[in-house]
């Protein structure tokens, strides 16, 4: 287990310094950062002196891969790719635009994003699992066939309308919580109720089909006929012996986006303007902070692969079959 | 000539795209086998009704894929009376001076729609108004002459201005209605009677016979879905367009703009976004995932490492970065762009281009472990046994055996792309603001909900096409799925 969990994480480096080598042939290749100077200064004050001055102050005048002025290790330290991106490694993310700490920030506001994302993330969860389940339980009757329209017709609806739609009618028609806005303590639940919802309902249409397929995949084995033929009511196969069979396929699409929740919601939160992580990336791409935006795809992708770690371990606690070798 | 032909990337890309749909058609149409699963398509009440509408939308986004640049009104005549006072020599080259042509890059659906176009408001006003939506001081004399200044709503510019007196609106808009109705169902059962004219024709029964099979569902082919479709888009497309001439029947937004011109314009976006990505798509995913499969050892190994490395970042984000990135390039290379029509445009197959490489990766995934079952089995390993050339055994063995998935994961992937696109305009990395699309139109329209009375029709509008194309989508993706997918066609 010990030894596999290693090996996993040794996998992992390659693909975390390719995800560096890919932002920043995006940042610092593509475009240099003259071109970023020249973006953030704006057209009035574009001068060589001010473009040099903006380069110093944020560290990006020096060479990208090699200093051939310095000496020593600096060679390869005193570098953009290495003070800007290898730190990332050691959770140095630098500074943003308006000068504060990225690395503070990014702690401070995942407090809200994750008060968003969990509830939205387990209350979906069920939601969409019990109603997969009573479609299925009802298959091939008109209440599966309804279901499953209301299913596709869900999924057909943008994000964007059920965010605009759910603020219109609960807060604005009938006035009872908050359009937007966020309290710490124990006033947040009344700002944190609405995103919830939305959150849970937007996603009901496309996860509870996805769930009905493979449930009734399951419905149709062996060892489900052998259960109802030893007398066992279609309840208890389909909660005893369907679902837990079930877990493998669901395990894969879940448990990858748990660490992933840290991350928050774009949409959501920039919308009901709740201070999380997923505003602030909002916020930096309309700024055109590229710093931010940087620490945020790196910061992404290790939740990502640390995701994909946890889904194989997963695997293990439902299926005891699978060992690690 | 009137005007000067225009040929935007997309435009080419997109029209490349049609036909290469109907060669691959016809091509398939041969095949028996892939002939049998179209079959399956076509018997699909569900899927044939969604494939009418999506026609429909296609038929908009191509008229909308020809553009050209107007010829101004005699710029050269005026040209030629300055330099003439100057000296009556330059008037006599003045008549060959080069046509100068407007630099507003119009489409032929821009033609069609004209009065649409131009017929501008000042400001917001109300789906089938004549006045408008706010309040403003006009001036007027009364019976004695003397000047008078009233607040009320002023009466729209073109909205409803046929009408002598503005209470005549309902009874106007009924008689349209009605009569826009009537034409509805005489275009409907001309239609319908010529479908069943024609059946009755090609299976050899009487008339009655083919009109009953077509309604108890007993034809091959879906024709009741097919017709009662375009029932329901005759009868909801006629009253529209009717009333579109002189009503502005989805009101008009902030700067006076028809709600319904928009409309009809973001469907050439959103198709653009949701086919121009999979040439992006296709050829990456199917390519890596090809070679990874078949070949495996190292290039595997690289291919999986490619693929792995690029979803590891979250989509968004990826994208994102990549956006911000091109719009730095573009800001700062202006000379690359004749007009403004054409920075838009390759701002809009920039972002295809990010989409496309930031969502091959599940495909070839797909399209990776498929080939490994494939090459393990007995017909291909006869094949390579006889020393048949690997790149013949990848083209006449593997690849047909693909396409199901390839075209599965097709259909399936224009909705998420079409709703993909109003989220990324919305966080504002998505299309040019200057280019009308359903992102951008519920963006500038979201921000009016807190107004009092509240501006809803933008978005209503919006909203209502945007579920109708992507729900047709989702709807013909599950019988596409249906029919070719071995796992649930052989079932059935």
């Amino acid at each position: 287990m010990l030894a596999y969990l290693v090996r996993r994480l040794l996998y992992a480096l390659p693909i975390l310094i390719g995800v560096n080598v890919i932002t920043f042939a995006l940042f610092f290749i593509v475009n240099t950062p003259d071109d970023m100077a020249r973006m953030q200064l704006g057209v009035k004050r574009v001068t060589p002196e001010a473009i040099d001055k903006w380069k110093a102050q944020r560290g990006y005048d020096k060479p990208l891969f090699i200093n051939e002025a310095a000496s020593g290790s600096a060679v390869f330290t005193d570098t953009i790719f290495f003070s800007k991106s290898a730190r990332m490694f050691a959770g140095d993310f630098g500074r943003a635009e308006d000068g504060r700490d990225i690395a503070r920030e990014i702690t401070s506001r995942m407090g809200p994003s994750l008060a968003i994302a969990l509830p939205t993330f387990v209350l979906g969860l069920l939601v969409t699992v019990s109603f997969a389940l009573m479609l299925t339980f009802f298959r091939a009757s008109y209440l599966d066939f309804w279901g499953v329209v209301l299913c596709v017709a869900l999924m057909s609806i943008s994000g964007l309308f059920y965010i605009i739609g759910g603020q219109f009618l609960i807060s604005k028609m009938w006035k009872l919580v908050p359009i937007s806005g966020y309290g710490g303590g124990l006033d947040a639940w009344k700002f944190v109720i609405l995103p919830v919802l939305i959150g849970v309902i937007s996603g009901i249409g496309s996860s509870t089909r996805w769930y009905r397929t493979i449930f009734l995949e399951e419905i149709s084995r062996d060892y489900v006929r052998t259960a109802r033929a030893k007398g066992l009511s279609e309840l208890a196969v389909l909660f005893r012996h369907v679902l837990r069979n079930a877990m493998i396929p669901i395990l894969t699409g879940v448990v990858v986006v748990i660490p992933l929740l840290f991350m928050g919601s774009l949409l959501t939160e920039s919308f009901f303007g709740i201070p999380g992580l997923g505003s602030y990336t909002i916020d930096a791409i309309n700024a055109q902070d590229f710093a931010v935006v940087r620490a945020m795809v790196f910061i992404g992708s290790v939740l990502y692969i640390v995701g994909l770690i946890l889904t194989d371990l997963s695997y293990t606690l439902v299926d005891p079959r699978i060992r690690f070798n | 000539m009137p005007f000067l032909p225009v040929i935007l990337w997309s435009d080419l890309l997109i029209w490349l795209l049609f036909v290469a749909a109907g060669v691959f058609g016809w091509l398939s149409l041969r095949n028996p086998l892939w002939r049998t699963a179209w079959q399956r398509v076509g018997h699909s009440r569900a899927g044939m009704a969604s494939a009418t509408l999506l026609l429909v939308f296609v038929g908009v986004g191509l008229l909308d894929s020809l553009h050209y640049r107007p010829r101004l009104e005699n710029p050269a005549g005026q040209l030629a009376s300055q330099q003439a006072s100057e000296s009556s020599q330059a008037a006599s080259g003045a008549s060959k001076q080069p046509a100068a042509y407007a630099v507003e890059v119009l489409s032929l659906l821009d033609a069609i729609l004209t009065p649409l176009r131009t017929q501008n408001e000042k400001t917001y006003s109300e789906p089938l108004a004549t006045r408008a939506y706010a309040k403003e001081s006009i001036e007027s004399r009364d019976a004695a002459g003397e000047l008078q200044q009233t607040r009320d709503y002023p009466r729209l510019r073109h909205g409803g201005a046929h009408l002598g007196d503005e209470a005549d609106r309902d009874a106007d808009i009924g008689l349209r209605l009605l009569r826009a109705l009537a034409l509805a169902m005489l275009a409907w059962w001309a239609l319908a009677a010529a479908t069943a004219a024609r059946l009755a024709q090609r299976e050899g029964c009487a008339h009655r016979e083919a009109w009953r099979r077509i309604w108890s569902n007993e034809s091959a082919f879906a024709w009741n879905a097919v017709l009662a479709a375009i029932g329901v888009i005759l009868l909801v497309a006629l009253p529209l367009a009717m009333l579109a001439g002189h009503y502005h029947v989805f009101g008009t937004d902030k700067v006076g703009q028809d709600v319904f011109y928009q409309v009809l314009k973001s469907v050439r976006t959103a198709l653009v976004i949701g086919l121009v990505t999979t040439l992006v798509t296709l050829p990456l995913s199917i390519f890596l995932g090809v070679l990874a499969g078949y070949f495996r050892g190292w290039v595997d190994d690289l291919i999986q490492y490619l693929y792995t490395t690029l979803s590891s970042i979250p989509g968004v984000l990826l994208i994102a970065a990549a956006v911000l990135m091109m719009q730095v390039l573009i800001d700062n290379h202006p000379q690359w762009f004749a007009t403004a029509a054409e920075r838009a445009d390759l701002r809009l197959l920039a972002l295809c281009f990010i989409l496309g490489v930031t969502s091959w990766t599940g495909l070839c995934r797909l399209l990776r472990g498929e080939t490994l079952k494939l090459r393990e089995l007995e017909y291909i390993q006869a094949a390579q046994a006889f020393g048949v050339a690997d790149l013949r055994i990848i083209g006449r063995h593997i690849l047909p055996n693909l396409m199901h998935i390839v075209i599965i994961a097709l259909v399936m992937d224009f909705s998420s792309l079409v709703l993909a696109e109003a989220v990324l305009s919305y966080v504002g990395i998505g299309v040019d603001p200057t280019m009308i699309s359903f992102g951008t139109m519920i963006n500038n329209a979201r921000m009016e909900l807190a107004r009092e009375p509240m501006v809803w029709w933008s978005l209503a509008a919006a909203f209502v096409f945007m579920f109708a194309l992507v729900l047709a989508a989702n709807l013909l993706a599950d019988a596409v799925r249906d029919a070719f997918d071995p796992r649930i066609a052989g079932s059935a």
